[in-house]
């Protein structure tokens, strides 16, 4: 009877693998939704502070970025803080000449909500800031946002 | 009969779909735009003259080079900030030493008491930029939660719970956001 035939010698049945490519496909989606691509490459070390009174900056495309720390590359640019705009090194005077190009960048009707956000690492003294502070005034760029982490407890 | 088609392969689409994926994840990074919102005040007009604020409606911070803190003339404490500041604005017993209040009058929260206290705070050029962002938190702080309270005794709702803007505005108002910065000052040396 074929009930009791011996049995032969089974070979495994290939694993239907198309279905992983469509959840590798969905994670793909997900990162490329919930990330952005990053704005510059970070030639000086940028750890920002905590803050607990934290918001959230809106309208990503009116956000210019000015990047203040120690350079990574100690033995080519120093320790002394130093800015960054866009991709390379600047200085304080070139940051009204940044500002101008960032508004120039935009269109006319998002002119003046335009927001500077400044990266600051945590180790950097104040007087660094202030420059940068004074040029944007001097500009008309007032409104800024200090880049933090959000944390529960700011006494640890 | 219908010829029977054979089986694509498909196993190579994994893996060109994890390459994408590993590209994505490797050029870009989790949005992590958030932080302290500031207005800068437009440079000082040189012709005009600064307003006269009487010195009980000033409350002063000073941060040195060396990260302390001179709170209204005494030594003071990152910790203890906060509830100064409320304190000052709120000033519910009338101190004559804390802010001036006035009553106004707002459509939708009613009679309330809006302070003519102002924040001034001063650093030096070498303290450093944690602290900094520390003072601006707590000062910050406490003016919202200031806010919170005022919501909360006059709608019974948080100020998260409120969306409607007109009323938010007007707490806005009610409680401005009065922080002040004076012009820097290099004393601690670099």
């Amino acid at each position: 009877m074929s009930r009791f035939r011996k049995e032969k010698k089974k070979e495994v049945p290939a694993l239907n693998t198309s279905s992983m490519s469509d959840i590798i496909f969905m994670f793909l989606f997900f990162f490329m939704v919930i990330t952005t691509i990053r704005e510059a490459t970070l030639f000086v070390k940028v750890q920002v502070p905590a803050a607990t009174e934290i918001q959230k900056l809106e309208r990503k495309n009116l956000v210019s970025y000015i990047y203040i720390g120690t350079p990574i590359n100690i033995q080519m640019y120093g320790s002394e803080p130093r800015i960054q705009l866009n991709d390379q090194f600047g200085t304080v005077e070139q940051i009204s000449a940044f500002i101008e190009s960032e508004r120039a960048a935009r269109p006319e009707q998002d002119r003046p909500f335009l927001i500077t956000s400044l990266k600051v690492d945590k180790d950097v003294r104040m007087g660094i800031v202030t420059d940068v502070k004074q040029e944007l005034r001097k500009v008309g760029a007032y409104k800024i946002n200090y880049s933090a982490n959000k944390t529960d407890n700011l006494f640890k | 009969m219908a010829r029977k088609i054979p089986q694509l392969n498909m196993s190579s689409t994994a893996d060109i779909s994890f390459l994408l994926l590993t590209f994505f994840l490797l050029t870009s990074s989790i949005n992590t735009d958030k932080g302290l919102s500031r207005m800068l005040p437009p440079l000082p007009d040189p012709n005009a003259k600064p307003p006269i604020i009487k010195e009980r409606n000033v409350f002063t911070v000073l941060v040195n080079t060396y990260d302390q803190l001179l709170v209204e003339g005494k030594p003071g404490d990152i910790r203890n900030l906060r509830k100064q500041v409320k304190e000052f604005i709120a000033n519910p017993y009338d101190d004559p030493n804390l802010s001036e209040g006035e009553i106004i009058t707002l459509p939708h929260l009613g009679q309330v008491r809006k302070s003519k206290g102002v924040i001034s705070l001063q650093n030096d050029r070498g303290t450093s930029y944690d602290m900094y962002i520390k003072v601006q938190n707590e000062l910050a702080g406490a003016i919202y939660e200031l806010r919170d309270e005022l919501a909360q005794e006059k709608l019974g709702r948080s100020i998260s719970q409120i969306s409607d803007q007109a009323i938010l505005d007007e707490i806005q108002k009610a409680v401005p956001m009065s922080i002040s910065e004076a012009e820097p000052k290099a004393i601690g040396g670099k």
